[in-house]
């Protein structure tokens, strides 16, 4: 089994005609995902690939029955067509899109409180439940179907780890990128929750990286809730505070939101941290035996 | 994107919020001339980036217009180090002189989003003139919040609850209901990220005045504050992180001798933490973004490169969509463009890795080609330990 996505998943893309969104809508039908329509204002009626284009969303969501949109239109549009989305209807909504002003998420955030509409991102590469659906822009090719989850706020960590699993024939039952930034739809502990129900899943490994409090609010659920091991790294040890460290979200003000709060948090909590990520496989492959 | 105090007064004043008054001077005479225009005592304050400027010899209080010529006379071209400038200082441009004022209580107010909840918070502090992490840390209690809905917007309770909180009644509370709801408009308006008054003071003759401010703005929200965009002063920035931005290119420049160019931010984190693991240490955070073309790299490359203290450069890609033999063709020709002199240590991982390594190897570069993660890190020690410091 997988969570959020799968066989029967339906995507829409919006921004397929842009440049980003016409290559990874290719990959994403290359690796077998069912991208139904895409939207793009304005091009209703043209198709790419052979996929119907449409002005709207709810377009997509009546004619071809998506029940998922990936979101590629530049950041300035992207909050738009988030709500788009939401109010269309899809079950999930997952925002590429890079540079997403803060305060455009805290009315998303707000809106979306309430509806049955999950969002993943922005900023980040997308989910993909190996052999059954990719969405977003990781490489597919380095993933394989098992039984490990893995949730990350980072997009190369993440392949970085996957690489390690398949390395050692440790298959992915889902991976998801949460995203880089300050203001995110899903949390480390919504995923947390759906891979501890999900009876596919044996081993959970979190990607953690400095800023914010979300790892520790997750080593808080893991300890209440999660009875599956769970394994897990935190980005940004040598990280100088006061500097964003590429992703919006990965800074250390104010003396909080330091790698070492977090790890101790964890370490707490009873999830297995390792130091060294390039450790990752190997603890991944020790926790499973 | 931060901005001196002087220009975060300006938007304080434009948008009613008392400030002291007084004007920026680049030079000691001006600095007189501005004084002798206040009459009375006056603040010289040095205009850099970072806090603690009081503590470093910053901010000097001048009795007379020649006291504020002196005072200005060693802050102007004084290197100020600060617990934020780090140990090499900012050299300081200009001074903002200030009237002096006769000051009966301290407070502090600030704006912020919260991550956790997902909305602006507002605090305030009758423990003013404290950084707020340090009012935090010792005494949370005095720490008054309250969070804005953005279903709601700013309503007049989220003004009352903080002011009435602070025990401010007659006149000095009707001057914070409607110092707090400007600056909150003035973070909404503009994209801040932080505006904060540390501290908002208590005059003798009882007004509410910002004694110091403070704004920082959202990177991603400047294309449509063009008002806040000019304000950018690169001076205060490193030269090669500039350059770097420049080129889309996220770097930061640390005290290390260890170069790294990386992919993506988050395996350039965990680069730089695996180098320190090994016995290294990073010379920079550099993320070349997830595609690493070979125009990046060699951007990259060439700003890393400008850093003397690099002795040794680590490039860790992890090749996805875009395929390994591009990426390693792309650094070969980057690495040829720069003429690298140093050692360099790649290590390639991901789709098509084998033709990746072998273009690398048969460049005719002295790469040392690394299995994996681990190995690169270690590789980069062994070298680093060779070379005399």
């Amino acid at each position: 089994m997988s969570i959020l996505i799968d066989e029967n998943t339906r995507v829409v893309v919006q921004g397929i005609t842009g440049s980003e969104g016409s290559f990874h809508t290719k990959q994403m039908v290359a690796y077998g995902s069912k991208v139904v329509a895409g939207v793009t204002p304005g091009k209703g009626g043209q198709n790419v690939d052979g996929i119907p284009v449409f002005n709207r969303v709810e377009d997509a969501v009546v004619h071809e029955g998506a029940n998922a949109s990936c979101i590629f239109v530049p950041a300035p549009f992207a909050a738009d067509a988030i709500v788009e989305a939401v109010d269309a209807g899809v079950d999930l909504v997952v925002c590429i899109t890079e540079g997403v002003p803060v305060l455009e998420m805290v009315k998303v955030r707000s809106y979306l409180t309430g509806k049955k509409t999950r969002l993943i991102g922005p900023n980040c590469p997308g989910l993909i439940s190996p052999g059954k659906c990719k969405i977003g822009i990781m490489p597919g090719t380095i993933h394989k179907e098992g039984k490990v989850g893995v949730i990350s706020r980072s997009g190369t960590l993440t392949y970085e780890v996957v690489w390690q699993l398949t390395q050692r024939d440790i298959g992915q039952s889902s991976c998801i990128g949460i995203g880089g930034d300050p203001l995110v739809g899903t949390s480390f502990i919504d995923l947390l929750a759906l891979f501890s129900d999900d009876p596919a899943t044996d081993l959970i490994i979190i990607i953690g990286e400095i800023g914010g409090t979300a790892e520790e609010e997750a080593g808080a659920f893991v300890n209440e809730q999660v009875k599956k091991p769970v394994l897990g790294f935190i980005a940004g040890q040598t990280a100088p505070p006061g500097r964003r460290m590429g992703h919006a979200g990965a800074i250390i003000s104010g003396g909080k939101g330091t790698a070492q709060e977090k790890i101790a948090a964890w370490e707490q909590a009873g999830i297995t941290v390792v130091n060294n990520p390039a450790l990752l496989g190997e603890a991944a492959a020790s926790l499973l035996k | 994107m931060k901005i001196h105090e002087f220009q975060a007064k300006k938007i304080l004043k434009k948008y009613g919020v008392p400030i002291p008054r007084g004007a920026v001077a680049k030079t000691p005479a001006k600095a007189k001339k501005i004084a002798e225009e206040l009459g009375g005592k006056s603040v010289v304050k040095a205009q850099i980036h970072a806090g603690g400027r009081g503590k470093g010899g910053g901010v000097k209080v001048a009795g007379t217009p020649d006291e504020a010529y002196r005072a200005a006379q060693q802050i102007i071209g004084m290197n100020l180090i600060t617990h934020q400038t780090g140990p090499e200082g900012q050299k300081v441009k200009q001074v903002l002189v200030e009237e002096g004022l006769e000051v009966v209580k301290e407070l502090y107010l600030g704006i912020v989003v919260d991550r956790a909840l997902a909305m602006p918070v507002i605090m305030v502090s009758e423990a003013g003139g404290m950084d707020i992490e340090e009012i935090a840390a010792t005494s949370p209690e005095k720490i008054l919040k309250v969070a804005v809905d953005p279903a709601t917007g700013f309503m007049g309770f989220h003004a009352r609850k903080l002011s009435f909180g602070l025990g401010l009644e007659k006149d000095l509370n009707k001057q914070a209901l409607s110092l707090i709801a400007q600056l909150f408009n003035i973070f909404m308006e503009k994209d801040a990220t932080l505006v904060e008054i540390n501290p908002l003071v208590i005059t003798g003759n009882n007004r509410l005045i910002a004694l110091d401010a403070k704004m920082t703005f959202d990177d991603d929200a400047l294309f449509r504050h063009p008002d806040i965009k000019k304000l950018y002063d690169a001076d205060e920035l490193d030269r090669l992180e500039v350059e770097a931005s420049q080129h889309s290119l996220n770097y930061i420049k640390l005290d290390g001798n260890v170069g790294c160019m990386v992919n993506g931010a988050g395996l350039a984190m965990a680069t730089m933490d695996i180098i320190k693991l090994a016995g290294g240490s990073p010379a920079n955070f550099l993320d070349v973004g997830g595609g690493a073309s070979a125009e990046q790299v060699e951007n990259a490359l060439r700003i890393l490169l400008a850093d003397e203290n690099v002795k040794v450069v680590l490039i860790n890609i992890f090749g996805g969509i875009l395929r390994c033999d591009r990426v390693a063709t792309g650094m070969v020709e980057a690495a040829k463009k720069v003429k690298l002199q140093l050692p360099l240590v790649v290590r390639l991982e991901g789709t098509n890795v084998e033709e990746g390594r072998a273009i690398l190897r048969e460049s005719g570069l002295t790469f040392e080609v690394a299995m994996d993660f681990r190995d690169a890190a270690e590789k980069v020690a062994a070298i680093t330990k060779t070379i005399v410091p």
